[in-house]
C-alpha cells in the first residue's frame, strides 16, 4: 500500500512538469496548427539557459525563472518572426520543416558549445526531503508540481480574461474571420508562438534542479509532451494538464508494478487506447 | 598535448628530429566515415593511426586500417574484438573488456575483505540492452563466488526519467551494495535517487560507470562522495600525473579517461618511431610488438603486447573522495584507502 502511494504522488509530481512541457506544444498547435518539431531541442536550450545563469551568475533556478521565461519567450517569438514564419510563408508543411530545421541548427550548435556530456546541478534544496507520513517527497519535485499547476492557471486566465488572449482564440479558431476584426494572425501566431516556448522556459528551471542537461535532454521529454497533447486533446490546456497528470501516474505505477523496464510500455497503451477510443483525445473536440 | 611534447622536446629523434603532423578526421559517430577517413588519411601519407572513441568505430577504422598495413594505436575503443581478430597492425595500451571485467570482481572482494566484509548482499541495477542485460547477468554470478549474494537484477530503460521506484525497491530489498550498470545520464540520475531517497548503503560499485569522472565529482559532490568504480585511470600517486593533470586543468579542461587514452596511444606511436629508427609500416610494427614501452604514468609497467593487447595493463578501483577521484585499489597504486563502508549522511 506504502509501494502505492508513493507511486502514485510520485507520478503525479512527475506529472505536472510533462504537462507544462506538454503546455507550450499544445498552445502552439491549437493556434498554428502545426507539431512543433523543436519543442524538444528548445527544452534543451532553455535549461542549458538556466544551467549557465545558475553556474556563472550564481542564480538559482527558481529564482532565474522569469529571466529564462523572457529569454525563451523572445527566442520564441523571434524564431517564428524571422525564421519560421518567412521560410514558411504560411504553408503547414514548410512551418513543420521549419521547425525541424530549428530542431537541427539547435540539437548540433548545442554540441558544439556544450560536447555531448551530461551536466547536474546541485542547489541547497537538491536533497531536501518531505515527509509525509512514510512517503519522503522530494522539495524540488514538489515545487515543480506547484508552479506547474500555478502557471497552467496563469496561461488559462490570461486566454480566457485578456483581450490578447481572446485574439489568440480568434486566430486559432477562424484567421480569415480575426482579420475582418482588425487582428493580425501573422503577429498572434508569433505570439502564440513565443508564449509556447515560454512555457518551456520555465519547464527548464523546474527540471534542472532534479534533473540533467545534455544536449540531448529535449528527446527525452518531447516524446513524452507529444503523446499527452494527443491523449489531452490536441489544442487543450485542461487536456494537456490532465494528460501530463495521468502519464505520469501511468509511467510511474507502471515502473512499480511492471519494472522500469516494462513499465513505459504503459505510456504507449495508453496512447494507442486513445487513439482507438478516442481519436479527439480527453478534452478535444472533433473539426 | 601528446604531438606539442613530441615535437618540442626534437621530435622523432632515430628519423632525424622528424615532427609529427596531425590528420584530424570527425567520424560523426558513423562507422562507415571512420573507414573512409582511414582510407583518404593512408593515401595522404600517414604513417600511423589513433581513435576512434567509441569501439563500432574502432572496429570498423582498424579493419580499415588494416588494408594498408598501417600501425594503428587504439585509444578508448575497449571491446576485446578490436584487437582479438588477428590484425597485426592494431595495439592497444590499456586493458580491453575481458580484463577490466575479470579484474573488477577480485577487487571488490579485497576491498570487501579487507574491510571485514560488511558486503553480503547486492542487487545489480542495470540498462535493459545487451549490454545491461549480459554484463548484470555475469556480475551476479561472479558477486556469487566472491560470497555476496546478488538479491535481484533490476532493470531499467534508457532513458529513465525518474528512478524513485528503483531507489524505493533497493529500500526495501535491504541489500548491502547496489552495483550499477547503465549509462551516463541514468548513472547520475539514479546516483541522486539513492540519496535522496536516503537508502543506507554499504556502498555502491560500477564497472567503466558511465557517468562516473571528475566532472561528477565536481558537479554532485554529496551523491558522488564515497561511489566506487572499477575503471581505467592512472597513477595518482605518480608525479607525473599531476603535473599532466594541472596542464590539462589549465588548458580549461577536465582530465577525463579519454584524455588519457588519447594521450598515450600517440606516445606509444611516437616511440615505436623511435624503436624502430623508421616510418616503415612493416619495422613499425614489429617495433610495437616487441614494445616495452613505460614512458607513462599508468597504473602498470613496460608494454607486453600478445596479439595487439597490452596483457600488463590493468583497471583500477576508483573511489571519490572529498571531490577528487582516488585510486583505492590494487594497494601498489592506491592514492587513498578505500571508505568502505561509505561514510554515511
Amino acid at each position: 500500500m506504502e509501494a502505492l502511494a508513493a507511486a502514485l504522488v510520485n507520478g503525479l509530481l512527475t506529472g505536472g512538469v510533462y504537462a507544462l512541457v506538454a503546455l507550450g506544444l499544445t498552445l502552439i498547435y491549437g493556434v498554428l496548427h502545426i507539431v512543433n518539431f523543436a519543442h524538444g531541442s528548445l527544452l534543451m536550450l532553455g535549461m542549458f539557459a538556466a544551467y549557465l545563469l545558475a553556474t556563472k551568475a550564481g542564480v538559482d533556478p527558481y529564482l532565474g525563472l522569469p529571466l529564462v521565461v523572457a529569454f525563451m519567450g523572445g527566442v520564441g517569438w523571434g524564431l517564428y518572426r524571422f525564421v519560421i514564419g518567412p521560410v514558411s510563408r504560411g504553408e503547414d508543411r514548410a512551418i513543420l520543416l521549419a521547425t525541424l530545421g530549428v530542431a537541427v541548427v539547435l540539437d548540433n550548435l548545442a554540441l558544439v558549445l556544450f560536447t555531448g556530456d551530461t551536466k547536474q546541478l546541485e542547489t541547497g534544496l537538491t536533497f531536501a526531503m518531505a515527509e509525509v507520513g512514510p512517503l519522503l517527497l522530494s522539495v524540488p519535485r514538489l515545487i515543480s508540481f506547484g508552479v506547474s499547476i500555478g502557471l497552467a492557471a496563469l496561461l488559462w486566465a490570461f486566454m480566457a480574461l485578456t483581450d490578447t488572449g481572446r485574439a489568440i482564440r480568434a486566430v486559432a479558431k477562424e484567421p480569415e474571420g480575426a482579420k475582418l476584426m482588425g487582428i493580425r494572425p501573422e503577429r498572434i501566431f508569433a505570439l502564440a508562438y513565443g508564449i509556447g516556448i515560454a512555457c518551456l522556459g520555465a519547464a527548464a528551471c523546474l527540471l534542472l534542479p532534479i534533473f540533467y542537461v545534455s544536449p540531448y535532454v529535449g528527446n527525452v521529454f518531447v516524446l513524452v509532451a507529444f503523446t499527452i497533447v494527443v491523449l489531452g486533446g490536441m489544442g487543450s490546456f485542461p487536456g494537456a494538464m490532465v494528460g501530463g497528470l495521468l502519464i505520469g501516474v501511468i509511467e510511474s505505477l507502471g515502473g512499480m508494478y511492471m519494472g522500469e523496464s516494462l513499465g513505459p510500455i504503459g505510456i504507449s497503451a495508453v496512447f494507442i487506447a486513445a487513439l482507438l477510443l478516442r481519436p479527439t483525445g480527453l478534452f478535444g473536440v472533433k473539426a | 598535448m601528446a604531438i606539442a611534447d613530441v615535437n618540442s622536446t626534437g621530435g622523432i629523434k632515430a628519423l632525424g628530429g622528424a615532427k609529427l603532423e596531425a590528420l584530424l578526421g570527425d567520424a560523426q559517430g558513423r562507422a562507415e566515415i571512420a573507414a573512409s577517413l582511414v582510407d583518404q588519411m593512408a593515401e595522404a601519407g600517414a604513417s600511423g593511426f589513433t581513435g576512434c572513441f567509441a569501439s563500432p568505430l574502432g572496429l570498423a577504422a582498424t579493419t580499415a586500417a588494416a588494408k594498408y598495413n598501417i600501425p594503428f594505436a587504439i585509444d578508448s575503443g575497449i571491446v576485446d574484438a578490436i584487437t582479438g581478430r588477428g590484425l597485426k597492425n592494431v595495439f592497444r595500451l590499456f586493458p580491453n573488456l575481458s580484463m577490466t571485467i575479470g579484474g573488477a570482481m577480485p577487487a571488490l572482494d579485497s576491498i570487501n575483505k579487507k574491510a571485514g566484509s560488511p558486503a553480503k548482499t547486492a542487487v545489480v541495477v542495470h540498462e535493459d540492452g545487451e549490454f545491461g542485460t549480459n554484463t548484470a547477468k555475469q556480475q551476479a554470478i561472479a558477486l556469487d563466488a566472491i560470497g555476496i549474494k546478488c538479491l535481484e537484477l533490476l532493470p531499467h530503460a534508457t532513458p529513465t526519467r525518474d528512478f524513485t521506484n528503483i531507489a524505493l525497491k533497493i529500500k526495501a530489498l535491504k541489500p548491502d551494495l547496489v552495483m550499477i550498470t547503465n549509462y551516463q545520464n541514468e548513472y547520475v540520475l539514479l546516483a541522486r535517487t539513492l540519496v535522496q531517497q536516503r537508502v543506507e548503503l554499504v556502498g555502491t560499485y560500477s564497472i567503466l560507470g558511465g557517468g562516473f569522472n571528475l566532472k561528477f565529482a565536481k558537479e554532485a559532490p554529496t551523491v558522488a562522495e564515497g561511489m566506487i568504480d572499477f575503471n581505467h585511470w592512472y597513477s595518482v600517486k605518480n608525479p607525473r600525473s599531476a603535473a599532466f593533470r594541472k596542464r590539462v586543468e589549465d588548458s580549461g579542461n577536465i582530465t577525463t579517461f579519454e584524455v588519457i587514452f588519447g594521450y598515450f596511444a600517440i606516445k606509444l606511436l611516437a616511440d615505436a618511431w623511435e624503436r624502430a629508427g623508421s616510418a616503415d609500416k612493416e619495422r613499425t610494427i614489429e617495433a610495437l610488438s616487441t614494445s616495452t614501452f613505460s614512458d607513462h604514468f599508468m597504473p602498470y609497467g613496460p608494454t607486453k603486447f600478445v596479439n595487439g593487447q597490452n596483457t600488463g595493463s590493468q583497471a583500477v578501483a576508483l573511489q571519490i573522495q572529498k571531490g577528487d577521484m582516488e585510486v583505492i585499489w590494487p594497494d601498489a597504486f592506491a592514492s587513498k584507502s578505500a571508505m568502505f563502508p561509505r561514510p554515511r549522511g
